[in-house]
């Protein structure tokens, strides 16, 4: 069994009376040592699925209307609030998409990461002092004895993003859950800490979920792939398969959006339209009014998961007849 | 952080100038003659030109200005018309009364303001925190004399719990017993200020939580009571140490209403009694004591502040 269970998780939205289905049906499995990439535009509900594996939607308009998502043999949702917690930042860990407010402004970062420790592991102050100064040098801070006793005020944004992953590792999690978190950083400060992720990977033989929007991140670092769009993965594949053989229209698009710096290109290809809002019905396929292959058929029906190959699914009444 | 203390205390010097200039200034625009309500209405006109000539108020006003500054410089508030007695050792009086009043408000303040913010924002949307909030409302807009007299109503007339009015000092008889005396005004004082922290408690503690970091607070595991604390409370505070300037301004208005509801024999009251008796060195006196109380404690709550908020620093 996989170290990460998700299946046909639902996720929506409580607005006025009615709730709003945001995720709807996604399942995954990520194993040991193994990275799975999430990829999909702006608001398909990336994020959402990530707080759900965290337990972190609580609290908000947001509720989990159905699936399961289990961890480590484990059924996360039938666990009580005090052993969900006893899970959160000790066995499973988060890096969020905005480096620079996710740092407790008012306290010093080797703080925050020693509250971390302690509060999973029975560690005296001196002892998680020096622990935090071990994973701040992991994450490459220099002078990290010195930078324990920074506020996250005096840090860049890719420093800031060092220290949320110093904090992540700081139990040795099992399953790392990266949402988007070299978005807000410049490019060069990107590759290194995706480098960083990877090399902590080997090392450590963590289970990551990384989630971008860039299918080239993607394409670089992760084993597997899920292609979401609307709430629902649309395609999945392990990397390999998924480039070699591309399947659903908006993969393809996806991919037709990244610029390929070395062509000289003239003009990107963005995907037609816009990602309908969650308040929106639409019948048939959710991708139907951007897709430049849609029929009449795809307007009215909502094409099942169908396996192009093995491990290799697709939603799409194309699905294997013909390229895309 | 010295530095920049001594600056701020360098810097009180102009503005109390500034502010001696318009208490000046004001109170000889009250118009009623001082000599004359002074001696009351058997007096002659004679007498009453005599004590004028004996108070300096024949002299143009801005050399009773200057004559004034000079002996405040040198630590002499002038002599009070009224009890013949210098200025210094009347305010000295009412000190006791003044400062056992607001130590016991502030008190208040923080013992209900605080921990019922932190309550109606964590409780927030439930009916916790509709009865607070609403409670903090009532009491925010009821106006400090109705509520004294109130209270004294209920608690001194009704149920015979509290004395209604006066303050023997500590020093005489009965001892700490007599602060029971202050009971009801520094609730008095305290209800609208108290209610005014735990709104203000419960808006910053709202903003900060849904700041990102709390959700990294969560994400690490910690019990929900820390994450509100530590991470959501600790951070509004920065918001609720800066409005504590303005309640200490609030709170001398306010002082001065409910010294007199209680008859408390406190600097309140005896503002409003001099202004009164146009006993000018007096309230000259009190206005410029109050004027360096709220620069000090303007002070006091910047050095807070930046000793809350490492993003400030002190220039
Ligand atoms: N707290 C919330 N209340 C209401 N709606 C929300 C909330 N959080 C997210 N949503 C909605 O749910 C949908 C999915 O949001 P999610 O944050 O998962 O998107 P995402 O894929 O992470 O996008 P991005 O790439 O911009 O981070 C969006 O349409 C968003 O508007
Ligand atoms: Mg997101």
């Amino acid at each position: 069994m996989a170290l990460l269970e998700v299946k046909d998780l639902e996720i929506a939205v409580a607005a006025g009376g009615a709730l709003l289905p945001v995720v709807r049906g996604v399942s995954f499995s990520v194993d040991e040592n193994e990275t799975l990439g999430i990829v999909g535009e702006s608001g398909c509900g990336k994020s959402l699925t990530s707080l759900a594996i965290m337990g972190l939607l609580e609290g908000s308009q947001l509720r989990l209307t159905g699936g399961s998502i289990s961890f480590d043999g484990r059924e996360l949702n039938s666990l009580s609030p005090n052993e969900r917690r006893a899970i959160m930042g000790d066995q499973m860990a988060m890096i969020f998409q905005e480096p620079m407010t996710s740092l407790n402004p008012v306290y010093r970062i080797g703080d925050q990461i020693v509250e971390t420790i302690r509060q999973h592991r029975d560690m005296s102050k001196r002892q998680a002092s020096d622990r935090a100064v071990e994973l701040l040098d992991l994450v490459r801070i220099p002078e990290p004895a010195r930078r324990i006793d920074s506020f996250p005020h005096q840090m860049s944004g890719g420093q800031r993003q060092r220290v949320m992953i110093a904090m992540a590792l700081a139990c040795d999690p099992k399953l790392l859950i990266a949402d988007e978190p070299t978005t807000a950083l410049d490019v060069t400060v990107q590759k290194e800490v995706l480098d960083l992720m990877a090399d902590l990977q080997t090392r450590m033989g963590t289970a990551i979920v990384l989630i971008s929007h860039d299918l080239g991140v993607i394409a670089e670092t992760c084993d597997k792939v899920a292609v979401m769009y609307r709430g629902k993965i649309v395609e999945a594949a392990s990397a390999a398969a998924l480039f070699a053989n591309i399947s659903h229209p908006y993969t393809r698009g996806l991919l037709n959006s990244i610029p390929v710096v070395d062509h000289d290109v003239e003009w990107l290809e963005a995907i037609p339209g816009r990602v309908p809002t969650i308040d929106e019905t639409l019948p048939g396929c959710a991708f139907h009014p951007r897709c430049s292959m849609a029929e009449i058929r795809c307007s009215a029906e909502d094409p099942a998961p169908h396996d192009v190959a093995t491990g290799h699914t697709v939603r799409c009444h194309f699905a294997g007849k013909g390229t895309v | 952080m010295l530095l920049y203390t001594i600056k701020r205390l360098l810097a009180l010097i102009p503005t109390l100038l500034a502010a001696s200039v318009l208490v000046f200034l004001f109170i000889h625009l009250i118009p009623g003659d001082p000599a004359a309500i002074l001696l009351g209405d058997t007096a002659t006109p004679e007498d009453v030109a005599a004590l004028t000539r004996e108070m300096g108020l024949d002299e143009p006003i801005w050399k009773q200005y200057a004559l004034w500054l000079g002996n405040v410089l040198q630590g002499d508030l002038g002599t009070s018309v009224f009890f013949r007695e210098p200025v210094l050792s009347v305010i000295g009086d009412g000190a006791e009364t003044s400062i056992l009043l607001a130590t016991m408000t502030m008190f208040w303040i923080v013992l209900f303001g605080i921990p019922i913010g932190i309550l109606s924002a964590t409780k927030h949307g439930t009916w916790v925190d509709q009865m607070t909030s609403g409670g903090a409302m009532l009491f925010a807009s009821v106006p400090t004399f109705w509520l004294g007299l109130y209270l004294i109503l209920i608690f001194s007339v009704g149920l015979g719990w509290f004395p209604s009015s006066g303050f023997p000092s500590i020093s005489d008889d009965g001892g700490l017993t007599n602060l029971r005396y202050l009971i009801l005004p520094s609730l008095t004082l305290a209800a609208p200020n108290a209610a005014l922290i735990i709104r203000l408690v419960r808006a910053s503690m709202l903003d900060v939580s849904r700041e990102d970091h709390v959700r990294t607070a969560r994400a690490k595991g910690l019990h929900p009571a820390k994450v509100a604390i530590k991470h959501v409370f600790r951070n509004a505070l920065i918001a609720v140490a800066a409005a504590f300037g303005f309640t200490f301004a609030a709170l001398v208005s306010e002082a001065v209403v409910t010294e007199t509801v209680f008859s408390l024999p406190g600097i309140g009251r005896l503002v409003v009694q001099s202004i009164l008796r146009r006993d000018y060195p007096v309230i000259q006196g009190v206005i410029l004591v109050i004027v360096v109380l709220y620069m000090i404690i303007n002070l006091l709550v910047d050095l807070a502040y930046a000793r809350l908020d490492p993003r400030v620093s002190l220039k």
